[in-house]
Formats: structure tokens, sequence, C-alpha cells
């Protein structure tokens, strides 16, 4: 996959207030394209996961809304694809992957408004074209790569301290 | 229905919106003496996903579960469904695993609004602590 682009998000790093500091941990969960039903189940786990382990609130509400983005582009774009957290002393790791149809041309794509979402999917509030904005400024750092016609890989930092 | 500003922006309890707006709560009544200190209309999940603050109400004409999960993901604590648009046992069910409340009001969505925005609540300004992105 070829890189895209890699997007400093707006945020400056923040303490991750992990209970227990010393472990590191990674999860995966699967995300089927076209599930509607079930579509934010990835994200509300991941959002669990970040609540049990002691993290913030105030930041695992940023990586709660970046990762559901990131999940619903799949869902409404893509075959399938994976959300994978990692947690450890340096912070968060959001990378969510999918096979799909690519984004062409990712610049275009990061514009606020932009959107490719047919009217099935703006009929349920989503496909408005703020996904990727959003995701790049509730992150610290944000790679998007994609290949049309492969898929896409988006890889979110949330840096602690 | 005659209502009183909030004194020092302290907020409504959820109890309270539901007064205004002459609703009835559907779910999670139990945590409806929490206090909302803002709202937000919004049928666009994408655009309540973006500009948002936690701990809001959020009022909508849209019943899918997405807006459930929107609200989960952004700590709301309460959802306001306009014109007493009634969504389906599974999204309740999903309410209440998150414990979000849930209301019906019959009002459309900007009679709603302004029923509340003239009781004292303020609206979210703010984009998750950051410049709003397409401002």
């Amino acid at each position: 996959m070829r890189p895209g682009c890699r997007v400093v998000g707006g945020l400056t790093a923040w303490p991750l207030s992990m209970t227990d500091s010393s472990t590191s941990l990674r999860y995966q969960f699967d995300v089927s394209g076209g599930d509607f039903a079930k579509a934010g189940d990835a994200s509300s786990k991941v959002k669990r996961i970040l609540q049990q382990i002691g993290a913030n609130p105030e930041i695992v509400r940023r990586i709660a809304v970046a990762c559901y983005e990131a999940e619903m582009n799949i869902v409404i774009h893509a075959d399938h694809g994976s959300v994978t957290l990692e947690a450890g002393l340096d912070g968060v790791t959001v990378t969510v992957e999918d096979v799909g149809p690519g984004i062409p041309d990712i610049e275009q794509a990061m514009q606020p408004g932009f959107s490719t979402a047919p009217d099935s999917v703006r009929e349920l509030g989503f496909g408005a074209g703020m996904g990727l904005p959003n995701m790049k400024n509730c992150s610290s750092e944000m790679v998007v790569e994609s290949e049309p016609g492969v898929g896409t890989r988006v890889r979110m930092v949330f840096a602690n301290g | 229905m005659t209502a009183q500003s909030p004194s020092s922006g302290a907020g409504f309890t959820i109890k309270q919106v539901c007064e205004f707006l002459d609703g009835e709560i559907i779910c999670c009544e139990h945590l409806s003496d929490q206090v909302v200190g803002t709202a937000c209309g919004c049928d666009l999940m994408s655009d309540v996903l973006a500009f948002t603050k936690p701990g809001s109400v959020l009022l909508t004409g849209l019943t899918n579960s997405q807006v459930v999960r929107t609200a989960e993901m952004l700590d709301l604590k309460a959802v306001v469904f306009v014109r007493n648009k009634r969504p389906d046992p599974e999204t309740i069910r999903m309410a209440e695993s998150v414990n979000l409340v849930l209301l019906l009001a019959p009002h459309p969505l900007y009679e709603s609004c302004g029923i509340l925005y003239a009781a004292g609540m303020p609206g979210c300004r703010w984009a998750n602590g950051l410049a709003i992105v397409n401002d």
C-alpha cells in the first residue's frame, strides 16, 4: 500500500493517566462493510477497554470519536476491515484498515465537506464529509495510506505526555 | 410552559428538560436527575461528532441506532427524539446498555430547540476543545 499523507493533528499531547503504566495491550476487532446494525460495536469496545484501564475520560472520548468515524468509513465504503487498539507507555494508537475501494485523492478526502457517500448513508446522518477532518483533530498524529481498488489504512496516534 | 433560566449557567436536570418539552422519558429514567449544561439540535451525526460538548443533550429527528452510538462516543447524557418519533426496541436496549436517557417530545426540532434555548439552555459552540475545522 503506498503512503498517502501524514497529517499532524490539532492536539498537543496530553497525559493518559493509566493506572498501570507498565502494561501494554493490543486488541483487534473485525468490522463488516455494509453492516449498519453493528456499526460502532468495535468503537464501543475500544472505549470500554480504555475506561477499564483508567485512561482520562476526555482522552477516551477523543479516541472513541475518532475510532467511530473511522469504523463508520469501513461500514459505509469498504468490503471489510479491522480496528486495532494498542495502548502503552507512549500513549494509544488506533489503526483502522480495510479491504475496499481505496481513496483516489487523499488530500481531497481530507477537505471538510468532501464526501462520496451515497444518499442512503446520508439519511442515517453520515456522509457529510467531516469524518477524516474530525479524526485528524481528535488525534495527535494521523497517517492515511490508500491504494485504489485495494484498501485504506488509517493510523491515529494519541500521544502520552 | 414558563421556564426559569438556570442560575450561573448550571444547566437543567434531564427531568426539567422533559417538562419544558412536554416530553416523555422512555429509557433510563432513573438517571434523569443528571444535569445537562448544553444542548445540540441536529440530524447530521457527522456534525454532532465534530461539534458537540460532552454531557450535552442531543435533540434529533433521526431514530436509528447510530444516534445512540454517536451519543455513547461523545459521553452525551440524553437524546430527545422530536415529533414523538420512537426508536425501535433494539435501539432502546442499546441505550439502556450505555446508560443513556432517551426522551420523546411532541414538538418539531426547531420548536423543541427554541423552547430549551428560551429556557436558558446554551448551545455547543465548541469543537472537541479545538478550533472548528471548517469555520
